[in-house]
């Protein structure tokens, strides 16, 4: 049979392969050292605990999933709004972009503190934190795909008349969702870091029932094996969102634009 | 230095190549060979052709001394008359880079002049009153064939009812009805272009301006398209101002034939074609074609070589 590398099924393939051959060298590394479980647990034992804990661990990934879907939809709300509001007024993207900078560069271990003690809902606080995080990649995306329409098709609109609302919609809006989805794709990976890591610097001030604080928790009380599962889940659940917003991209865009069209196999 | 006379009724026009003549060396005026005239402009100024007599009333576009220099300090349109009367078919010839994108663009208000006016005919409120073919494509790459085509309608506000119609006349008139689903990326570069086409044709604007349309299709389709909008321009009584490098779509399509030089770009002369509507194919046969292409690459010829090959070709090379 002969598999082209860039088939479908290659793709999924290869990677998978070399997944599970991981798994197996650590399988096998763990229990010819005689590894104690304290230290590193075997991929077998993290299994185990997973379906041991699963009530606890799938309650905590629920809490932190609730928090990301909550920072990442503010995110693309306010995001987007922001990059409608700069590309209507360069003066307003002149004085507010340099803080948008200022958000994104800031460690949000730095400001979520404040952040908790400001806000007396918790769960609130934790989605501020991880909506500063989420934000800016949509915010400067957006921005740039907004103004980066061709400028012919810029021309027929103003030959045709058309008001500014209408290059808004069908001009602007359709040219900034390539650029909109890239920004995307890194936000959502970046709402679920900033509430792992809000909810670490929450400690248990926070929610204190997220994966992040499973793990604090796990740590403290020597439970690897535990601490290793709330790993794995936050792990596939980047992954998930990240497949997620592939695909809404994909759906979107497949049609029309480069990115999202694949080579004939 | 001696001028040099063109020779008129001989059917031979003295040509001059890039070095040895200067503009203003030849003579102006109206020329014809047994009926076919030719206008001469020496340079733009005092002088008056036939048409700027005309009544104003009939003028589609009245370009009035328009130059255009670009902030690059090139002088791509250089004190340009010209007078368009409502339901001629002008074609602009020239090689490239000589300003016929330029002086369209000006006409459809994109760019404005540095010098000069331009008056377009006054139009009826509500009605488009220009439709504009770019020399590319220019279509939205997120909306089919069909959405780019009624982009204009729907931006003018026309009941969908009437949409679906125009829609479907445009598109069966270019030949693309059954691609009206597709992505302008699944289409050929040729394609492309006809949609870009029915888009300007769909919305019955009394004055048609193309850039260079039909540059990219093969002979047959070039053929019929040909065809097809003349038919149009008699049918809707349009007035079109029509940009082409090529010498026999001019004399095809055209009541008007103005030639235009490069650096800085500016209008040579003209020769009118005046040839009875419908023109049938066969016509691309006759010797007066060939007369009337002879004539007009001689014109061109005047212009010095441009980056085209068009210039310098031998007479009778269409013969
Ligand atoms: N935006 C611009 N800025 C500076 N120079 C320009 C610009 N657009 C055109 N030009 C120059 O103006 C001249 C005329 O350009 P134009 O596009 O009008 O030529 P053209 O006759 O349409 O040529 P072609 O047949 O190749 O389309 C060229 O020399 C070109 O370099
Ligand atoms: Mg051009």
């Amino acid at each position: 049979m002969n598999i082209r590398l860039d088939s479908r099924l290659m793709r999924v393939l290869a990677p998978t392969l070399v997944g599970l051959l991981g798994l197996a060298l650590w399988q096998l590394a763990v229990t010819a050292y005689d590894v104690p479980f304290y230290l590193v647990p075997s991929p077998a034992l993290v299994l185990k605990t997973l379906v041991q804990d699963a009530a606890l661990l799938f309650g905590s990934l629920g809490v932190t999933l609730r928090v990301t879907a909550w920072a990442l939809a503010s995110a693309v709300v306010f995001g987007v709004l922001l990059a409608f509001l700069f590309v209507q007024s360069r003066l307003l993207e002149l004085s507010l972009f340099p803080y948008a900078v200022l958000l994104q560069v800031t460690p949000i271990v730095a400001i979520a503190p404040l952040i908790i003690i400001w806000v007396s809902d918790p769960a609130i606080a934790l989605v501020i934190c991880a909506t500063i995080v989420a934000i800016f990649p949509i915010i400067s995306n957006t921005t740039t795909g907004l103004r980066s329409v061709d400028p012919g098709l810029a021309e027929f609109f103003r030959l045709c008349k058309a008001g500014r609302w209408q290059t808004l919609v069908r001009l602007r809006i359709p040219s900034a969702l390539p650029y909109f989805f890239a920004g995307l794709k890194v936000s959502g990976g970046l709402a679920l870091i900033g509430a792992v890591v809000a909810e670490f610097v929450a400690g248990t001030g926070g929610t204190a029932s997220g994966l992040a604080y499973q793990i604090l928790l796990a740590g403290l009380q020597l439970n690897i094996p535990r601490l290793f599962a709330a790993l794995l889940l936050i792990t596939l659940a980047g992954v998930a969102i990240f497949f997620l917003v592939s695909v809404l991209a994909h759906l979107a865009l497949r049609r029309w634009h480069e990115s999202e069209l694949r080579s004939e196999p | 230095m001696q001028a040099r006379p063109l020779r008129c009724r001989t059917g031979q026009m003295t040509k001059g190549s890039k070095h040895d003549v200067q503009q203003g060396e030849f003579q102006h005026g109206i020329w014809h060979y047994g009926n076919i005239y030719v206008t001469i402009y020496a340079d733009q100024t005092g002088f008056s052709s036939p048409e700027r007599r005309l009544s104003l009333a009939a003028v589609a576009i009245d370009i009035d001394g328009v130059s255009r220099t670009y902030p690059n300090g090139l002088r791509a349109i250089e004190r340009v008359d010209l007078r368009v009367q409502a339901g001629e078919f002008v074609t602009l010839l020239g090689p490239s880079g000589c300003g016929k994108s330029t002086l369209l663009r000006m006409i459809a208000g994109l760019v404005p002049p540095t010098a000069g006016a331009i008056r377009l005919q006054p139009f009826a409120p509500g009605r488009a009153p220009l439709s504009y073919v770019f020399q590319s494509p220019t279509l939205m790459p997120w909306a089919s064939v069909a959405r780019n085509v009624r982009l204009p309608l729907e931006l003018a506000d026309m009941p969908e009812a009437e949409i679906a119609r125009h829609v479907g006349e445009a598109l069966a008139l270019v030949g693309l009805a059954d691609v009206a689903d597709f992505y302008p990326r699944e289409l050929s570069g040729g394609m492309q272009m006809r949609v870009s086409i029915a888009r300007a044709l769909v919305n019955d604007a009394p004055l048609l301006l193309m850039d260079e349309p039909f540059g990219a299709l093969d002979e047959i389709t070039r053929g019929r398209l040909d065809q097809e909008i003349r038919a149009l321009w008699a049918r809707r009584a349009l007035t079109v101002l029509f940009v082409t490098h090529s010498v026999t779509e001019a004399v095809f399509l055209s009541t008007r034939v103005i030639v235009m030089a490069p650096r800085p770009g500016r209008i040579l002369g003209e020769v009118s074609i005046a040839e009875a509507h419908p023109r049938a194919d066969g016509f691309r046969l006759t010797p007066r074609f060939a007369e009337y292409c002879a004539r007009l690459t001689e014109l061109l010829a005047l212009g010095g070589a441009g980056e085209d090959d068009l210039p310098g070709r031998p007479s009778g090379a269409f013969v």
